[in-house]
């Protein structure tokens, strides 16, 4: 297969051709990877599709009007132009359909894409057709292919980077208003459609840069992969945008290099599949969003919300028969009065009980299939029930904010609200039933067998 | 809180909630919820914004997952009791674009009763226009639906609802910013589906007309902080627990209904 | 220009694809998922691929039955990242098609280097083609007619596509407008999508590989969102993109042949130009006339109006003031 030495050429990209294409697709990657952030957001993430279909049209009329000019008709620079005025033309047709009609989004698109492209390939029968052109490969000339990369590639892939990564810094928090809630940008008084206009022009220049470098699905991809899997991993917009920069430029790289190894792989789809690897490893395990943080989390909730139940039904049972001022005392309790006390099943109630064990907070004796709380899980109840009544009472003497605030997972209450509130709380509870203080003010409201 | 049915009785209520516990993202939005909702009544669902009155909603239907609790209607998860359950939705979540008209929208009520693969035939065209006549629409039977007004749309809703023939409705904010004649309409059709024996659970924002439209309240604040009979649980002491200490523009409301009685 | 036989089947089966594809494709646009068709037509890479390793030849239906299977896999997989990831529709099918596309890509280059997959063909078609590839030879009233095969599986996909519509349509127009209220009726949401999905992706490959996929991403969406532009009722809507999609078929060919020697090139020499393509453009073009001077949607309609509101109101107040 490949030898060590074969890696190590290509991880210091001795050879030209592979310095080229890695350093290349790494650029176009970070590129992309930021406007697909901005796309994903706008959640116009076809738009790609749309671009680079929408480019042909302009190619092929770019090359019959220098033909019939007496120019040569494949030259780079004037293709590129024809691509990009069509490229910008379609985008604007987008908007202004999805603007002025009751035509969506993703309709616009299709038909913008479909009837240009269209367009595009009746005028590229007739350019093949012409004789004085030599318009053979003429598509492929401008839908590129990875691994022959010239020169010419990487300076204009390298000035269009550059370019769009400083104007996005510069522009960013009014590209971040446009994504997050475009009325309210415009109810402040920015200039809300040349804004779009921009963001799409960013888009553009990348696509068209890009798309003569390395085709079509590999532009598409780009758009939007790396900025999908980004999303995954936090949930604010500069990070969100430079990781997916990351992600792109990584699978530029990962995706060359392996192409350059291994015989036979094409650059452009190796790198559309490195950057799915990353999308499914970050759809799976994302930090924030992925699946199974999620999963995690819900477990973990319900969990918590089981064991904070379940101790506070067995504190309440105790206090209830703990009148005297004695305090309250540790004694054996009943399964079935436990059971009684809220709506879980058999099942859910022993497996809350051996969580509970296995941390100590509880003793069961087996052959009356009766529960005790040991004092490290009665100090634990206490506290828990305390939170509960001061949570209660916070919820009714501060209605109108508490929503916000609450947060019924926090070990102490103190550590959201403060000792101050804390104590005003502790307070105003002791006038609901002036009872003997016990570390655990007494409920605000009667206690139900379902509360 | 009021007490739960027994066994044999859960058949006949509509709504029992036990130990509804629904949180996002850790913050929980409804905390430790259980009611019981007897037939034919008229329930409103109050608390303050974010009081998690439509999450209730939504986790009775199944539109949100629970983190605990359960829900029975008429004593069967939701799941098999879905063809006695009417969903009135806030009114966002349509394409109004989509080329149906009023009637169009009503009928599609009566497409649980006629099944796969039959046509809406003359008999529920003839049901969806008597829905919309008993809301008022009759004239604009025929309009799409990106025609009518907020207050008409509405209506249009609560219409298809009728036409269902559901025996307990979930209404997600029906007044919300609805002229005066819809709100007439509105209560009139409450009425007279409670004279037919049925049960609306409704979530409400208008705390003054609250005692004028409803027989049983709800006061919500992540928890239920009372459930029962308007005239026994509207009261100053509950909305100052479920609102908090400040409104007295409430209170004095509250204390008026209190003196009227 | 003349006119041939040849001509007439090229017509009449761009006239099928045409229909096929437009009347699934309104319920595609009211779901908003206008771009399925896009996708599905790169992301059927993979299906031809493995259809061709495994029999080692480029038969129809192998490739045809590949290339299903693949595009409703799309649809399932799109759904499936978007409910699971929560990820932006759009996006999912994106990231979806192009790597289905690249992993067909992959498939092709490494097993095969002698493969005859012509990509151009894939994405182009070739409707021009098409009548030479006769495969019926009926008689009626003493003339022998060369049917075409893909005339032949096109009517039949029309058919199917039209009698789902005519069968399935409240299940349709209920689950497309409220899919919640829908799922609560008993008509259970996900059924009707994934039914919807494999018609698209069954015709979408039988209408490719006769006409190329341009004419069918346009055919999907073009002719159903013009109609929607023109009509409130979706009855209406779906009758009226057929009659759209049949005069954009008929006028597509026809401009093709016409085309060049409009363009002032030599007619001796480039004598026609690609129908597909000028059918696409014929179907744009009919959508921008409607966008703009649709009776009551035109962008140029309710300019005139609200002028006219503006006039009347003037006047109203004119005789009020008077």
């Amino acid at each position: 297969m490949f030898e060590l030495a074969d890696i190590f050429d290509v991880l210091f990209l001795r050879n030209y051709n592979t310095r080229l294409v890695v350093i290349c697709t790494m650029l176009l990657g970070c590129a992309c990877g930021l406007m697909g952030g901005f796309l994903l957001l706008r959640k116009r993430s076809l738009m790609g599709d749309t671009l680079s279909h929408a480019t042909l049209p302009g190619v092929c009329l770019a090359f019959i009007i220098a033909v019939m000019l007496g120019g040569v008709g494949k030259s780079l620079p004037i293709l590129m132009l024809g691509a990009t005025i069509t490229g910008v033309l379609g985008c604007a047709a987008v908007l202004y359909i999805r603007n002025h009609s009751r035509i969506k989004d993703d309709a616009a698109m299709g038909i913008v894409l479909s009837v240009f492209f269209g367009a595009g390939v009746a005028l590229l029968t007739m350019a093949t057709k012409m004789p004085a052109g030599a318009a053979a490969g003429l598509e492929s000339f401008i839908y590129g292919k990875t691994a022959s990369m010239v020169l010419t590639d990487f300076w204009l892939l390298t000035v269009v980077t550059v370019c769009v990564l400083g104007l996005s810094t510069l522009l960013f928090k009014e590209f971040r208003l446009l994504c997050f809630d475009e009325a309210y940008a415009a109810a402040q008084g920015w200039p809300v459609r040349r804004l779009d206009v921009l963001l799409l022009g960013f888009v553009t220049a990348v696509t068209v840069a890009g798309l003569q470098a390395v085709g079509l699905i590999l532009i598409i991809a780009f758009l939007i992969t790396p900025a999908a899997a980004a999303r995954f991993w936090t949930d604010q917009l500069d990070r969100m945008l430079l990781l997916s920069a990351l992600i792109g430029g990584l699978s530029g790289w990962l995706g060359a290099s392996v192409s350059a190894l291994i015989p036979n792989m094409p650059a452009g789809a190796l790198i559309v599949l490195v950057a799915a690897g990353c999308f499914l490893l970050s759809m799976l395990f994302g930090l924030e969003r992925g699946v199974v943080i999620r999963g995690y989390r819900q477990l973990e909730l319900k969990r918590s919300v089981g064991r904070q139940h379940l101790l506070r039904a067995l504190y309440e049972i105790l206090e209830a028969n703990a009148v005297s001022a004695e305090g309250i005392q540790i004694r054996a309790v009943p399964f079935r009065q436990v059971r009684g006390r809220r709506t879980w099943s058999d099942a859910q109630l022993r497996r809350y009980l051996k969580s509970a064990y296995n941390e100590g907070l509880i003793e069961v004796i087996d052959r009356e299939d009766q529960i005790s709380l040991t004092s490290a899980g009665l100090e634990a109840a206490a506290q828990v029930t305390r939170n509960h009544r001061l949570w209660e009472m916070y919820l009714i003497e501060y209605a109108d904010v508490a929503t916000s605030r609450v947060d019924r997972d926090a070990d102490a209450v103190e550590h959201v609200l403060g000792e101050k509130m804390v104590a005003i709380l502790e307070s105003k509870l002791q006038s609901y039933r002036p009872v003997e203080s016990s570390a655990v003010p007494v409920s605000p409201h009667p206690i139900h067998p379902g509360d | 809180m009021n007490a739960e049915p027994n066994l044999r009785d859960l058949k006949q209520t509509p709504l029992v909630v036990r130990d509804l516990t629904v949180a996002y993202h850790r913050k929980p939005v409804v905390w430790d919820v259980g009611l019981s909702i007897p037939e034919g009544k008229l329930v409103s669902v109050v608390g303050p914004n974010g009081a998690g009155k439509s999450t209730l909603l939504k986790a009775c239907l199944d539109l949100i997952p629970r983190s605990s609790g359960e829900v029975l209607i008429y004593g069967e998860p939701y799941a098999k009791a879905r063809k006695r359950v009417g969903y009135v939705p806030q009114r966002e979540s349509v394409d109004w674009d989509f080329p149906v008209s009023a009637l169009d929208v009503v009928a599609m009520g009566t497409y649980g009763q006629l099944g796969w693969f039959r046509r809406v035939n003359k008999r529920s065209k003839a049901l969806a226009m008597q829905a919309l006549d008993r809301v008022g629409l009759a004239d604009y039977a025929h309009r799409q639906i990106s025609q009518l007004s907020g207050g008409q749309q509405q209506r249009t809703f609560l219409a298809r609802a009728l036409v269902q023939d559901a025996d307990i409705y979930f209404m997600d904010e029906p007044f919300a910013a609805v002229d005066a004649a819809t709100e007439r309409a509105i209560v009139e059709l409450l009425k007279e589906l409670q004279s037919r024996g049925k049960t609306c659970l409704v979530v409400h924002h208008d705390l003054a007309t609250v005692p004028q439209y409803f027989d049983w309240t709800v006061l919500l604040n992540m928890r239920v902080v009372a459930s029962g009979p308007t005239a026994e649980v509207f009261t100053p002491e509950n909305l100052h627990k479920t609102y908090g200490g400040k409104l007295s523009l409430l209170t004095e409301a509250a204390e008026k209904i209190a003196k009227a009685r | 220009m003349e006119w041939y036989a040849i001509d007439t089947w090229i017509v009449i089966v761009g006239m099928l694809a045409a229909i096929s594809c437009a009347l699934l494709g309104n319920f595609l646009v009211l779901r908003k998922m206008s771009m399925m068709g896009d996708a599905i037509s790169h992301a059927v890479l993979p299906g031809l691929a493995i259809a061709f390793l495994v029999t080692g030849a480029r038969a129809s239906l192998t490739m045809f039955i590949g290339a299903a299977v693949v595009g409703v896999l799309t649809a399932v997989f799109t759904q499936w990242v978007s409910r699971f990831g929560k990820v932006d529709e759009g996006a999912s099918m994106g990231i979806v098609f192009t790597t289905l596309f690249a992993l067909g890509l992959l498939l092709i280059v490494q097993a095969a280097d002698h493969v005859d997959l012509d990509a151009g063909c894939v994405l182009y078609g070739a409707i021009e083609l098409t009548p030479l590839d006769v495969v019926w030879r009926p008689e009626f009233f003493g003339t022998v007619l060369d049917v075409p095969r893909a005339a032949i599986v096109l009517l039949i996909v029309c058919v199917v596509n039209a009698l789902f519509v005519v069968l399935f349509f409240k299940e349709l127009r209920i689950s497309s407008f409220d899919a919640e209220l829908a799922t609560t009726m008993g008509f259970n949401a996900n059924i009707m999508h994934y039914l919807l999905m494999t018609l698209v992706a069954v015709t979408t490959v039988a209408a490719f590989e006769a006409v190329g996929s341009i004419i069918v991403i346009a055919m999907l969406i073009v002719p159903a969102a013009t109609a929607h532009l023109l009509t409130d009722r979706l009855g209406t809507m779906v009758i009226l993109s057929v009659f759209i999609a049949v005069f954009t078929a008929a006028l597509g060919h026809v401009a093709a042949l016409c085309l060049p020697g409009w363009l002032g090139f030599d007619p001796s020499i480039i004598e026609t130009t690609s129908t597909s393509g000028v059918m696409a453009v014929v179907a744009g073009l009919v959508f921008v006339a409607v966008l703009f001077f649709a009776p009551r949607y035109g962008i140029v309609t309710k300019r005139l109006r609200r002028l006219e509101d503006v006039s009347d109101l003037a006047v109203s107040r004119e005789e009020a003031d008077a």
